[in-house]
């Protein structure tokens, strides 16, 4: 059964098994492949020198070079950082008005921004910026709490209506399903619902309703309050939609639209970043006045 | 069984015996430990045994380390278990499946460190039975999406995805919104996972189910839960009056990765 012998034909040794008198020839292995094979291992052995590699009892071997994965994340950021370190001690100690006047930075705050408006805000104001029913279209010369770079900055920052920033923009319509009748509110929709076309806001019995329940934030020409967010209702521009049953649903239960605070997760260079993209996009406003001096807080 | 025409190997001339030198072949013919291999190969049942122990070796070498290395079992200050309605709300994540399109674990590369966040701890899944780090992205990690929405944005989300995010594929979860839930047996789901190494004391067990109902109501009392799970939110997740499965996934969603505070915790580089 195990006789190995010379085949005859190929001069090449037999495993010496044979089954039915059929012979297998006990070639070598291929020797790129037998050296491909020892290459490896030394590899293996030279890793396992260098870097972290076999675990024992409460550590594991951390390798000559010091290498892990957590040093090398940081230091890569690190890295990162230290490019744009100067363009972003720069944006931090400009004031947000003047930053127009420096092209190069301007650009910078501008390009970076759009990477944290990508990751960060497209999810709700979309990739695009053109908003979502509920979340505001950033790229129209319509602003909710004002329009001028410092404003934007300053809602990125604290946020709107969030629990976790103290300075947040905050303000809160009424549930008026509690306050009004529902015949009531249905005038008042329709009501609404004529403003952009030229109707006086406090003409009819809507206007009265609109009169008593909501020109004190929404004005008494209902072109809205940026100061606490009231939107102008004269234009013909809806954070949410302008059909019957939207409105009403509105009025009854009052809107709460919420942004997070994203000072809270960005740096100061992020939130100004992304503040000049959000400006640059259309709809940015010029300063009031000439700004003295650096500041967060809006006009 | 040979063919008789053949003479046997061992009487023809032409064929050179093993062991008479002049082989040209790189192996010595008699390596007495090595031939042994018959002994296993020819009995099942030792093969098996031995199978098994080279499995075992294997195992000792990749898989007990992770008990006692210090890396892998750092306890990090503010992880807690999930509060019951968070804990609910992982359930029906698990239910819907979405780790299959999400997963929960940031890896320590500059890329997701600055898209999602610090890099996952191993601690901030400690309480998790099982993980959900997850190995596929048809959507982003979440490991770190506490916070970052809106509650109005995951409900608007939910119930329409593309309404928000006109280019995500993700379906539409708009029934967890009508789908109620009461937490009736939420206090053996918590035991289930202290049966498993979650440390829910018997107090956390006894008041779970108010623990549940609480954390919806912004006007209950509340201390007892924020005692339990220190940095539990409690608010009207979903915005309507009933205590749905769209409150519980939120209220997980809404803590997911907010326990360690990172302003204040380091890891340590080295491990």
């Amino acid at each position: 059964m195990s006789e190995r012998r010379i085949d005859p034909v190929t001069g090449t040794e037999t495993t010496g098994h044979q089954w039915d008198g059929i012979e297998e020839l006990n070639n070598p292995l291929p020797r790129w492949w037998l050296w491909t094979f020892y290459a490896t291992v030394a590899f293996s052995l030279v890793y396992v020198v260098l870097y972290p590699a076999i675990p024992l009892l409460r550590t594991a071997t951390g390798g000559v070079l010091g290498w892990s994965t957590r040093g090398d994340v940081a230091q890569k950021i690190a890295a990162a950082n230290a490019g744009q370190a100067e363009m972003r001690e720069l944006l931090v100690s400009t004031d947000l008005a003047m930053l127009d006047r420096d092209d190069a930075l301007s650009s910078f705050a501008s390009n970076a921004g759009a990477a944290v408006f990508r990751t960060n805000c497209s999810q709700c104001h979309g990739s695009g910026a053109a908003g979502a029913v509920g979340y505001p279209n950033l790229l129209d010369d319509v602003w909710l709490w004002g329009g001028t770079i410092d404003d934007i900055a300053y809602t990125v920052r604290h946020g709107i209506r969030n629990e976790d920033d103290p300075d947040a923009r905050w303000s809160e319509m009424p549930a008026f399903g509690q306050i009004l009748e529902d015949e009531e509110i249905a005038t008042l929709v329709a009501h609404v619902q004529s403003l952009p076309g030229g109707q006086d806001p406090l003409a009819g019995p809507g206007g009265e309703l609109f009169d008593m329940n909501c020109s004190a934030c929404h004005g008494t020409d209902a072109t809205g309050d940026r100061t606490i967010g009231a939107p102008n209702l004269t234009d013909a521009i809806w954070l949410y939609d302008n059909s019957t049953e939207r409105l009403t649903d509105l009025i009854s239960n009052g809107p709460f639209g919420v942004m997070p605070a994203w000072g809270m997760r960005l740096s100061e260079a992020e939130v100004r970043a992304v503040a000049a993209y959000v400006h640059g996009l259309g709809g940015g406003e010029a300063p009031e006045a000439p700004a003295p001096d650096a500041g967060d807080m809006p006009e | 069984m040979t063919n008789d025409k053949i003479p046997p190997s061992d009487q023809d001339p032409k064929v050179t015996q093993p062991g008479d030198g002049g082989i040209p072949n790189e192996l010595p013919h008699h390596r007495k430990l090595i031939d042994k291999h018959a002994i296993l190969e020819r009995n099942a049942t030792l093969l098996l045994v031995a199978s098994f122990l080279v499995v075992t070796i294997g195992g000792i070498v990749e898989i007990a380390p992770l008990f006692w290395l210090e890396n892998t079992i750092e306890e990090v200050e503010g992880v807690r278990p999930y509060s019951p309605l968070e804990l609910a709300g992982r359930d029906v994540y698990l239910r819907e499946g979405c780790y299959v399109c999400h997963s929960q674990m940031i890896r320590p590369m500059r890329d997701e460190v600055e898209r999602y966040g610090h890099y996952s701890l191993a601690a901030e899944s400690m309480y998790d039975h099982p993980f959900q780090w997850g190995s596929k992205r048809t959507g982003p990690d979440l490991a770190r999406v506490g916070g970052r929405y809106s509650d109005e944005w995951h409900v608007d989300h939910f119930t329409d995805p593309q309404s928000v995010v006109p280019e995500s594929v993700m379906p539409k979860y708009d029934y967890l919104a009508r789908t109620r839930i009461d937490g009736t047996h939420i206090d053996e789901t918590l035991a289930t996972h202290r049966l498993v190494g979650v440390p829910y004391t018997d107090e956390m067990i006894a008041e779970a189910r108010a623990d549940f109902r609480v954390q919806v109501d912004p006007f209950g009392d509340t201390d007892g839960l924020l005692e339990r799970y220190p940095g539990a939110q409690v608010r009207n997740f979903d915005g309507t009056d009933d205590l749905t499965e769209m409150d519980a996934l939120i209220a997980y969603l809404q803590m997911l990765g907010t326990l360690v505070d990172f302003s204040t915790f380091t890891a340590d580089a080295s491990r």
